[in-house]
């Protein structure tokens, strides 16, 4: 036996001792809400904006035709010189922007995505009452490190589609399986007197596309 | 636990040289009455906040009650997914093992997540020992591994640091680690963070290996999960080769549904955000995304020794919030360090001599190091009656004889400190009143001046309460 198996035994040993005369829990409660939301499109759509926005995240509206122009602005804003493009991204959505393209078709090196101005993805799923988008690493969003080490990240919404209103509707609708990353509004750090500072690590600004239509 | 704060102090006496630093006790004042204020308000939100709570509670309960088949089940997921499981019975243990684990990969260096349980194991310094430099990567740990200091806070470890002070340890220490500091730096935050934001990156994009913790581990799908703010977090689990966690048993959950329940209750209660910025969910290794290899070690280290306390063993639904702290009297004034632990507050005087067993005068002096008023079990999303817990194991200290005697006394000594506040404060008011525009940073007379070596004045009103109502309302 190798020393870790047999440390392996030895807490496994030790848990059960100490729940030899235990007495069985009292049964798990699930009366809390599945939404604290009215089930209402339109409600949750506002609910997303203003918890996206209150978390300092930058929120369009756009209509599908409109998007490419929208992205287009939002990459000539903020002066993005060079974007990193998720495999499978809609080409459409680049459309209307001169921004050099990275793609990521062959994974871009650390130090190519740390010279990298934005990145522009697609997303799983968005939560009105956190005010949360969640990336699965699906087609058109690529794997975790392009929404992290570029500055800009421009994250497309589908709605209604890919809208929930709360925790408990969106966990479902997960699969455990892949790489997720949830965000709520860029990176933050109060470590210094508690005074917000935006950016520390990852992206400084992140703009998010609700797409209505 | 580690051997960092071994030879501390028993609580009084720590709490005692706390509590002359004015500056700390004035950070600490501020940040958690601010913390506290925003928590509420965060909280209020949900109207089934109890619910929740009790949900939370449960789903705790159960799991610890059937602990042994939720650590098989997370340990058959996480290899079915790729991942490598071991098993440490103690803080040695787990240390050798991540050392190995890092020498394999040939690396010296390592980035790592604030993580509890490593501070915990003293991590650190046994990779040190063999010649291994581990980089705090989250920004109060890297404030605090600089400054050569040990964390106050769970949630925010350097809050006993001043901007003031943040800048000088920067300017002094940033090049003995790698990318000194930017010339001229001032201390704003903005600033401070940007000099952090420098500094650590050229350490991510060229780190092969990570070290975390995880907040949750999910028994039904092998998925750890890292709740964060600043994307450090991020940067340490996804860029490099390698990923080794280390993982308190007590943090299994059965469900991957269960994460509905603590997602709510963790970062209302923390950060009183609705959601912290980012949180990383993994489930062993995907190919061509993060780690190719992943590593987890479940750590026992007197957690099973906590199991075995029918009293005790609710301090391990602990979710490490951090609300307890922010609302503690004691904690506010004595600050994280009098509790020689890497869990201060309220929560760390039931863990801490759980966990290490009451044999050291510290230890023995934790349970104490409470005036319980209770506002820890109130505010607690896990509901656990730290009061309680308490209690008993102040009974315990009692009842260990002999050299328990001693350590009993020393216990009753921060009792007595804590107790006596009252008294004092009747016999100080009048006069405080009286001298106000003086400032004073002592109270005269011998009762009061006691008092006041180890608290602060409270801003006074120009005339004391009673002397009004006499004179408007009598
Ligand atoms: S004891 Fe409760 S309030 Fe304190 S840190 Fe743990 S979960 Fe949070």
């Amino acid at each position: 036996m190798t020393p870790e198996s047999s440390s392996r035994d030895r807490v496994l040993g030790r848990v059960r001792r100490a729940l030899a005369d235990a007495p069985e829990a009292p049964e798990i409660t699930r009366d809390y809400r599945a939404s604290h939301t009215p089930d209402d499109p339109a409600t949750v759509l506002d609910l997303l904006h203003g918890n996206l926005a209150d978390y300092r995240a930058g929120v369009q509206r756009s209509t599908r035709r409109d998007l490419p122009a929208v992205i287009g602005r939002l990459l000539a804003g903020h002066g993005a010189g060079s974007v990193v493009v998720p495999p499978g991204l809609p080409e459409a959505w680049l459309a209307a922007s001169d921004t050099r393209r990275l793609p990521d078709d062959v994974p871009l090196t650390p130090a190519e995505l740390d010279s990298a101005d934005a990145v522009v993805t697609g997303c799983a799923l968005a939560v009105a009452e956190t005010g949360t988008v969640v990336l699965d690493a699906g087609p058109g969003q690529g794997r975790r490190a392009l929404t992290l080490i570029p500055d800009l990240h421009i994250c497309v919404v589908d709605v209604p589609g890919q809208v929930v209103a709360s925790l408990p509707q969106a966990l479902p609708r997960l699969d455990p399986t892949r790489p997720t990353t949830w965000i709520s509004g860029p990176s933050a750090t109060s470590d210094i007197e508690l005074d917000r500072v935006e950016g520390v690590h990852g992206p400084r600004t992140l703009e998010v596309v609700l797409v209505v239509d | 636990m580690s051997g960092t704060y071994l030879g501390m102090p028993s609580f009084p006496e720590a709490a005692r040289d706390a509590v002359r630093d004015v500056t700390l006790r004035g950070n600490l004042r501020r940040a958690t009455h601010t913390i506290r204020d925003k928590r509420a308000g965060a909280v209020a939100e949900l109207d089934d906040w109890g619910r929740l709570r009790e949900a939370g509670k449960r789903i705790k309960d159960h799991t610890l009650r059937h602990l042994d088949r939720y650590l098989v089940q997370v340990e058959e997921a996480v290899t079915a997914a790729g991942g490598t499981v071991h098993w440490a019975a103690d803080a040695a243990e787990a240390n050798a093992i991540v050392t190995r684990l890092v020498q394999e990969t040939g690396e010296s260096e390592v980035v790592k997540v604030k993580s509890m349980a490593t501070q915990e194991t003293g991590l650190n310094e046994a990779l040190e020992a063999h010649g291994i430099r581990a980089y705090e990567t989250d920004l109060a740990e890297l404030i605090v591994q600089l400054g050569k200091d040990r964390p106050s806070h769970l949630l925010v470890p350097a809050i006993h640091r001043n901007r003031g002070e943040i800048r000088d340890i920067f300017r002094s220490e940033m090049s003995e680690w790698g990318r000194p500091a930017p010339e001229g730096l001032t201390d704003t935050p903005a600033e401070l963070a940007e000099a952090a934001r420098l500094h650590l990156r050229e350490k991510f994009l060229r780190a092969r290996v990570g070290i975390s913790g995880a907040n949750f581990m999910v028994a039904e799908t092998g998925t750890l999960v890292v709740v964060e703010s600043e994307g450090n977090g991020r940067m340490c689990l996804t860029l490099p080769e390698t990923l080794i966690s280390v993982v308190g048993i007590e943090k299994v959950i059965p469900t991957w549904r269960d994460l509905e329940v603590f997602l709510q209750l963790l970062p209302r209660s923390s950060t009183a955000e609705r959601m912290n910025p980012y949180t990383t969910m993994w489930t062993g290794t995907t190919d061509g995304d993060g780690p190719r290899a992943f590593h987890l070690v479940l750590l026992d280290n007197g957690r099973t020794d906590t199991l075995a306390d029918e009293v005790g063993r609710q301090a391990l639904r602990c979710i490490r919030c951090s609300a307890c702290l922010n609302v503690c009297p004691v904690y506010e004034r004595a600050g994280g360090h009098a509790y020689g632990s890497v869990y201060p507050g309220p929560i760390g005087a039931i863990l801490s001599p759980q966990l290490r067993g009451t044999a050291s005068a510290i230890d023995a002096s934790l349970p104490y190091a409470s005036s319980l008023c209770g506002a820890c079990y109130d505010v607690c999303p896990v509901a656990i009656d730290i009061p309680e817990v308490l209690v008993h194991l102040r009974e315990k200290v009692a009842d260990q004889g002999g050299k328990g005697h001693r350590l009993e006394r020393a216990a009753m000594r921060a009792a007595t400190w804590l107790l006596d506040h009252p008294a004092a404060l009747t016999a100080g008011e009048r006069l405080a009143s009286k001298t106000r525009k003086l400032h004073p940073e002592r109270l005269p007379g011998p009762g009061a001046r006691q008092w006041t070596n180890s608290r602060d004045l409270p801003d006074l009103p120009a005339e004391p309460f009673r002397d009004w109502w006499k004179k408007n309302r009598a």
